[in-house]
């Protein structure tokens, strides 16, 4: 069973790899990002770390891609591909989700049919401890050598505290305050007009901005990204050729 | 057959080095600043599956521990990371990756 748990898990987590790399929606990359690493997770649990398979599920889908979806809503990068040129509206998206959904879903139903997760015992083996109270209580589970999902957590909390890993722990918390106060440092509006770029002369830059918004009008009606990526070099390059005759 | 097959850490290996090589690709195929950064969370995610499979087959805790660490540094690197995306797309909306050559010193 553990074998079709991971071809499964590993199905799930190529596919969203491939989908990161493929779509050209940053949205959907997100989106196939949350399949990968929920496909890790699966992982995770088959060998046995169940705190990390957790902490995976919750840190990453919940607070990283989040995070990405944040910024891309924000920053309006998702209009890279028109949803004209789909034949139906809707339909690649809706395609995406189902054949995702499918295929988590058979991991969770293999998951749980092998008894990893819950700590009770798959229901072949389940029969013999009927009389003796409750499974997860029964010395079934402690009778094979697999680390139950508590204990996985307590070993982990005594690994962490103990001497060897304490000032690792310490670090990470001095790591994740110099995140914090980077981030606010770093978005933080400046008071004043925003200065020009050092590189150029102002003027030069201002243009460069109005061009931009003339070429995103006529830009989206391609979808096609090699063509975004051509026009971007054009607007690059075009506001010098204007600069050079207007001089 | 593929119920009776043992999964050893071969497989994980294998898989994980699937996955960084898919993330390396696609740090180096796209262009949308956000999409390398998620290739860069699959690279570390191939890593942390790899540092797993490890672990299990030396019955060591610590490689579950370097998972943890590696999670909190991928997520203040995101952290960071997009504070600078959002820093310099504010100044230059469709700015590609290449534009961002102009922090050059």
């Amino acid at each position: 069973m553990e074998a079709v748990t991971f071809f499964i898990a590993a199905i799930v987590s190529l596919a969203g790899a491939c989908g990161v790399v493929f779509l050209r929606n940053p949205v959907h990359a997100a989106l196939s990002l949350v399949a990968t690493l929920f496909g890790v997770a699966i992982h995770f649990i088959n060998l046995e770390a169940y705190f990390l398979a957790a902490v995976q599920v919750i840190v990453y889908a919940g607070a990283i891609v989040i995070l990405f979806l944040f910024v891309i809503m924000l920053l309006g990068v998702d209009r890279a591909e028109s949803i004209k040129t789909d034949p139906i509206i809707g339909q690649r998206q809706i395609a995406v989700l189902a054949v995702g959904g499918i295929l988590v879903l058979g991991a969770l139903i293999g998951v749980a049919f092998s008894g990893d997760v819950t700590g009770v015992p798959p229901e072949s083996a389940q029969k013999s401890t009927y009389e003796g109270g409750t499974a997860i209580n029964s010395d079934h589970v402690h009778a094979d050598d697999e680390i139950r999902p508590d204990e996985n957590i307590k070993n982990i909390g005594r690994a962490l505290f103990s001497t060897r890993y304490v000032f690792a722990l310490e670090i990470t918390a001095l790591l994740l305050t110099i995140g914090v106060v980077g981030a606010v440092v770093l978005t933080r509006r400046p008071k004043g007009e925003l200065e020009p770029l050092p590189d150029d002369d102002p003027p030069a830059i201002y243009q460069d901005d109005t061009t931009n918004l003339n070429v995103e009008v006529t830009e989206e009606e391609h979808s096609d990204t090699t063509e975004d990526l051509k026009l971007n070099e054009l607007e690059i390059e075009a506001p010098d050729e204007t600069e050079v005759s207007s001089e | 057959m593929i119920l009776g097959l043992s999964i050893g850490p071969e497989y994980y290996l294998a898989l994980s080095a699937l996955l960084f090589t898919i993330g390396a690709g696609g740090l180096l195929i796209r262009r949308n600043p956000l999409v390398m950064f998620m290739c860069i969370e699959l690279m570390l995610n191939a890593a942390n599956l790899a540092f797993i499979s490890f672990g299990k087959e030396m019955e060591d805790l610590g490689g579950q521990l370097s998972v943890l660490f590696v999670l909190v540094v991928a997520a203040a690197e995101v952290v960071i990371g997009l504070a600078i995306v959002v820093a310099v797309m504010r100044r230059r909306p469709k700015a590609s990756i290449d534009e961002v050559s102009v922090l050059r010193g």
